[in-house]
């Protein structure tokens, strides 16, 4: 068997704001070709930890490399080799997707030739063939995402950020959605994502879930359930997050 | 009486290239004391179906009443006696919790501790954090102030766009236990949410899509018409086996469903054991194959396709 390499190290990852600890001490390893479910509540330090792994916020203490990259002295190589792509923002909303492809493979340094080829892969694959030259603000919110994904990894990075990709989307769009990310993940790309739709959780190779800024748990859905005697990620999670005391 | 009543409405917005019908011939109604829920993914006419009923917003055509006060005629008695959370967090972000509260009380003529054991409830949570301003609360928090500024006034009928949206499981848990405690109180409630699970947690719903209802009925009501044998399958390599039962030559359509995928197959009837066979030759291991109950979302997708 051949080891996997890992494309995410933290040690003792935190920070500080004033008195504050929104991340404290968290220490994980996330593999190659993973799906990695970043859970936790409302509150509980998973923005403040992304905002530090794609290397837009300095750690107080505590070590990560991401890509091979440090993310205190690294951070520009870090966003050379990632995507990212939110719920908040994804796309520019007054340029065509082709437009969007342009831009994006633009910023990424591709050349015009791979984007031109890159945008038709892209285009045909999503089906939105005569949706190519249309504004992104006319486009229903499930296309978008899928765009916007497809975007993200446009530049074939190692890894690639999701922060709750899919709210408020409708549940065929929702799972085809996930045929992408399996997709990407099979193809070699590391997701890294958040949600807050349980059912998703158990589309992940492994989850963390945080709990007032610490990672309190870390292994397969199936691992948690059996560990947590919980029927459903679901259940597993408002067991841990029950126990939060910081008051958000 | 009617706690709401909407008749034909049709909201388009125009923009200079197109129209967009973002409530299309929506008719229906909810009766007093009911908890009902609006559920549909984003774009599907929710939030201009709230703010019609909220009057303010004015529909293209159609009627629709609150209380059996018109929307549009009647727009001041009904802004007395119905609270409404915004999908978007409307309150004052630089006064405090406490201040907020005092706020909306004082707009409508009354006093926090006039009414305060109807939010007594949702704002014991929130004391603690009382002089804090509204804009350093975290989602959760904002949310519960928000319900407890909408309750203040002591209304008839609550108004709550997309409460849960982005909100946590286990904050989403306890938002829906404080809505039941309210309905018991005789309230009548009409909510929406994106979240297909939280369906079975009101009276009655309407499912939404494109700014159409889907249907409207209970819950179970709903979920008893389904009419199709649904199965889940599980197996060892859950990307495989999905690609590999979306090209078994029965297959209708299967989706993820998460740690299952559910399967519909063209023709009712017991295909199981040739399922099994099929999934065996293709080298799955650990499957199981059951036949389950459908439930809302199985539903609002096999709609979606019609």
């Amino acid at each position: 068997m051949t080891t996997k390499e890992i494309v995410i190290k933290t040690d003792k990852l935190t920070k500080r704001f004033g008195d504050f600890i929104a991340v404290n001490e968290i220490s994980f390893e996330v593999n190659q070709g993973e799906i990695f479910g970043f859970l936790g509540a409302n509150g509980a330090g998973k923005t403040t930890a992304m905002k530090m792994l794609i290397g837009i916020s300095k750690p107080s203490g505590g070590k990560a490399e991401v890509a091979g990259y440090d993310v205190y002295k690294q951070t520009e190589q870090i966003k050379k080799s990632i995507g990212y792509m939110s719920q908040k923002f994804s796309l520019y909303e007054d340029l065509t997707i082709k437009e969007n492809i342009q831009l994006f493979g633009g910023i990424y340094g591709l050349s015009d030739e791979q984007i031109e080829t890159k945008s038709k892969n892209l285009i045909d694959k999503l089906n939105l063939q005569s949706e190519a030259d249309k504004l992104i603000v006319s486009l229903p919110l499930g296309w978008k995402q899928k765009v916007a994904f497809s975007i993200a990894i446009l530049h074939e990075p190692k890894i690639v950020f999701l922060d709750e990709p899919t709210g408020g989307v409708d549940p065929i769009t929702r799972r085809q959605f996930w045929d992408l990310i399996y997709e990407a993940a099979h193809s070699g790309i590391t997701v890294f994502v958040t949600t807050h739709y349980m059912d998703e959780a158990e589309y992940c190779d492994r989850v963390s879930i945080m709990v007032d800024g610490a990672i309190t748990a870390l292994d397969s859905p199936d691992n948690l359930k059996a560990k947590f005697g919980a029927r459903s990620m679901e259940e597993v999670f408002i067991k841990l997050a029950r126990s939060a005391k910081r008051g958000e | 009486m009617k706690a709401v009543e909407l008749k034909n409405i049709v909201k388009t917005y125009s923009t200079k290239k197109s129209v967009v019908t973002a409530v299309d011939n929506v008719s229906f109604s909810v009766d007093e004391g009911e908890l009902f829920g609006l559920i549909g993914p984003d774009g599907s006419g929710k939030t201009s179906i709230f703010r019609i009923l909220t009057t303010l917003l004015l529909p293209d055509s159609g009627s629709a009443a609150v209380l059996g006060h018109d929307v549009t005629q009647d727009w001041k008695e009904i802004r007395n006696i119905v609270g409404y959370m915004p999908g978007r967090f409307s309150l004052y972000q630089d006064l405090t919790v406490e201040e907020n509260l005092e706020f909306f009380a004082t707009v409508f003529n009354t006093t926090i501790q006039e009414n305060y054991d109807l939010v007594a409830d949702i704002y014991k949570q929130l004391e603690p954090f009382k002089t804090r301003r509204a804009g350093k609360l975290s989602g959760g928090m904002k949310q519960k102030l928000a319900l407890s500024c909408a309750l203040i006034h002591k209304p008839q009928m609550l108004f709550l766009d997309e409460p849960t949206t982005g909100v946590d499981p286990v904050s989403r848990k306890e938002f829906w236990e404080m809505l039941k405690r309210l309905k018991a109180q005789g309230i009548s409630i009409l909510v929406s949410t994106p979240y297909m699970d939280e369906a079975n947690l009101c009276d009655r719903i309407a499912l939404m899509q494109s700014g159409k209802i889907l249907e409207i009925d209970k819950p179970q009501n709903i979920v008893d018409r389904f009419g199709k044998n649904l199965y889940a399958v599980r197996s060892d390599n859950m990307y495989k086996l999905l690609n590999d039962l979306r090209s078994f030559p029965k297959t209708e359509s299967c989706f993820a469903f998460g740690d299952y995928h559910h399967l519909l197959l063209k023709e009712n009837g017991s295909k199981a054991g040739e399922l099994e066979s099929y999934l065996i030759s293709k080298g799955h291991t650990n499957l199981i194959v059951a036949e389950i109950n459908p439930g809302i979302e199985d539903c609002f997708m096999q709609l979606m396709k019609k």
